[in-house]
């Protein structure tokens, strides 16, 4: 049999029928997650046309993008009429259709691609959609999730399949070890100023190599999360030890005799020795500490670096962009990042939220005040990583050093629910997106770690965290 | 949906590379459950300032825009977030096609299940038409060609999109017409 790539091989075992000139491929799907934004009209369609949602069962629901996180923030108790309506949408619409939701307050909430690794819902192996582009995600497992539209999350519930074209795979080799200060989310921000915000445009990506074989389950999820900032259709890991090791403590992946079952598929998932892939990138995993200076994932440096200078760039269009980029974010071509005085600092989102990020940002944190006028938000994915979080003692070591330990949900990433900068304000961000007005309208972003964050936080600037390291 | 044979129309031009839907339109329109009425938000952090007045200077303000629906903007036109808002926006604005060197792939997608038809150029023919705002374009989807003064270009149209756009027909009939496939394949699983 031809050698396969890991995305192969999950493509191929869920092809209802398969592509031909004429028509895509149909491609079911065994996971489906939704959330309160864009689902809404999605099940007004199933209405319309009297369709029911085909498997409910493999349907799951959260409650993360518009609502509060405000600390002890109730059920409904929601000050913004809209997002109080769109809440109560989700809420009728789940019951109506037989939907499992994790409603807000409940101890399943949280950041949906939070929630579908915590459950062991996501597993190697799987095809896993959702009305929300970070679905890529949950291809740390192996799986192969992408985002979609609405009109395509209410093809899935009618039919529980999508109309797809095979995407073409690129290998992203990262060999190497990261150094102490370095994470995977630097390593992401590395591999997409490398091949470009569109540069994964119609590809899976998938991550090899000995520095990323090395990354545990929640630094993985912080690298495939940002896939789709390359532009990718997904991004992918193969499970291996690591992978079992987190889904044999999670509550629903498969016990006893299944399990083993399932783990004998796993192992089989990997790609072949000599398979092909239609491109290659290889990147040197003793990256750096990351940070954005731009506004796009792209548009990234060493923290050590200075902002480049359009003049010196070629390109007619690129150069444009990055004008208008350092326009927006007020900042000097060859300025150094170092130093640059910041208003707030934001730890949380689907990219850095788990247990690993809020455990790096505190170890900076520990005993440390924030600085004077720098407000710091830290935002937990889920409740579970909520409660996990407080019985460690972290949300001490935040609410000590002066940070606002908040309730789970999406917060400032997307800026829908409140939680947003002021315009002008720069925010160092955990999140993964520096989109102009992204973090509320007017505010400037700069991308980077936990540990980065949390170093600005205390120095109330740009800083190194190796420097505060003890 | 309707059927979609040819669009004869002019153009706005929106030169910058990179464009994404959260400019398309900004997240806190999302709180919306309509599919309707976005028109008015779409580009709304550059449209408006920030008394909510339109900006002059902004491609879609000036007065040959009004009745334009085409828009012809800069290389990986709609990346970023899935959020199908940004179709709804630039067909509820008056747009029916957007033409780049690139697009990226969920808002293509997307634009192509609202009837907004995703028309990627080569870098050559893309550059004339970034240079010269407000001409007159013809997209023929039978033939795949855009055709302005002085130009005649082909695009890529997947043929199943095309089918679909030519006929206003849209995907979730044919994939509930997959059904027996569907059952077949969900039993087979199940023995596996």
């Amino acid at each position: 049999m031809k050698a396969r790539t890991l995305f192969e091989k999950v493509w191929d075992a869920h092809v209802v029928e398969p592509e031909t000139a004429e028509t895509p491929a149909v491609l079911y799907v065994d996971l489906h997650l939704v959330h309160e934004v864009t689902s809404p009209q999605a099940f007004d369609v199933l209405r319309e046309r009297k369709l029911r949602v085909r498997r409910p069962e493999r349907t799951i629901a959260t409650m993360d993008h518009s609502i509060p996180t405000t600390p002890g923030s109730k059920r409904f108790a929601i000050a913004d009429p809209q997002a109080a309506a769109q809440l109560r949408r989700l809420e009728e619409n789940c019951a109506e259709f037989g939907i499992e939701l994790h409603a807000l307050g409940t101890e399943g909430q949280g950041i949906v691609h939070i929630i579908g690794p915590e459950l062991g819902l996501t597993q190697p192996g799987r095809t896993i959609v959702c009305g929300d582009s970070h679905t890529s995600t949950h291809g740390a497992f192996g799986a192969l999730a992408f985002g979609v539209g609405t009109s395509e999350v209410g093809h899935v519930l009618a039919t529980q399949c999508v109309l797809q074209r095979k995407a073409r795979t690129l290998e992203v080799r990262v060999d190497g070890q990261l150094r102490p200060g370095v994470t995977a989310k630097d390593l992401i921000l590395a591999v997409i100023a490398r091949i470009g915000v569109g540069g994964g445009t119609g590809h899976v990506l998938e991550y090899t190599g000995s520095a990323v074989r090395a990354l545990s389950m929640e630094q993985r999820m912080t690298v495939c999360n940002m896939s789709i900032e390359a532009g990718a259709r997904a991004g992918m890991i193969a499970p291996d030890d690591t992978t079992f090791e987190y889904l044999a403590k999670t509550p629903r992946a498969p016990k006893g005799a299944a399990w083993d079952r399932a783990l004998a598929s796993w192992r089989a998932l990997p790609s072949d020795a000599g398979a092909a892939y239609h491109r290659a990138v290889a990147i040197d995993g003793s990256a750096e500490p990351m940070i954005t200076y731009g506004t796009n994932p792209g548009m990234a440096l060493p923290l050590g670096g200075r902002v480049p200078d359009p003049a010196a760039i070629p390109d007619a269009a690129a150069r444009a962009s990055l004008e208008k980029a350092l326009r927006y974010m007020d900042l000097r071509p060859g300025q150094p990042l170092l130093g640059q005085e910041i208003n707030v600092v934001f730890i949380g989102s689907c990219t850095n939220s788990r247990i690993e990020d809020l455990r790096g940002a505190a170890s900076v944190l520990r005993g440390r005040k924030v600085a004077k006028g720098v407000r710091v938000l830290v935002v937990p994915g889920s409740r579970r990583v909520k409660h996990a979080a407080e019985a460690e003692g972290l949300d001490r070591v935040f609410s000590d050093a002066g940070a606002e330990w908040r309730e789970p949900g999406c917060s400032m990433c997307i800026a829908m629910n409140g939680d947003q900068l002021e315009p002008g304000q720069y925010a160092v961000s955990t999140s993964n997106r520096n989109f102009e007005g992204r973090q509320g309208k007017g505010g400037r972003t700069f991308l980077a770690s936990p540990l980065t964050a949390a170093a600005a936080a205390v120095a109330g600037r740009i800083a190194d965290p190796r420097e505060l390291a003890r | 949906m309707e059927p979609i044979r040819r669009i004869v129309a002019r153009t706005v031009v929106l030169p910058q590379r990179d464009v994404d839907t959260d400019q398309i339109i900004p997240a806190r329109y999302l709180k919306t459950t309509e599919r309707t009425g976005l028109g008015q938000a779409l580009f709304a952090d550059w449209r408006y300032d920030k008394d909510g007045k339109p900006r002059p200077e902004f491609p879609l303000n000036q007065p040959e825009a009004q009745g334009a629906g085409v828009l012809v903007a800069g290389a990986n036109f709609g990346c970023g977030s899935s959020r199908e808002h940004a179709p709804w926006a630039l067909r509820d604005f008056g747009f029916r096609a957007v033409v780049s060197s690139s697009i990226a792939d969920i808002f293509r997608s997307n634009a192509l299940k609202n009837g907004l038809v995703p028309v990627v150029l080569d870098a050559e023919a893309h550059q004339k038409l970034l240079a010269s705002p407000g001409a007159q374009v013809t997209i023929d989807l039978e033939t795949r060609t855009l055709a302005a003064d002085g130009l005649t270009a082909p695009f890529p149209l997947d043929p199943f999109a095309r089918h679909c756009l030519m006929n206003g027909i849209d995907e979730l009939g044919f994939l509930v017409s997959q059904s027996r496939a569907i059952d077949a394949w969900e039993e087979a699983a199940c023995a596996r």
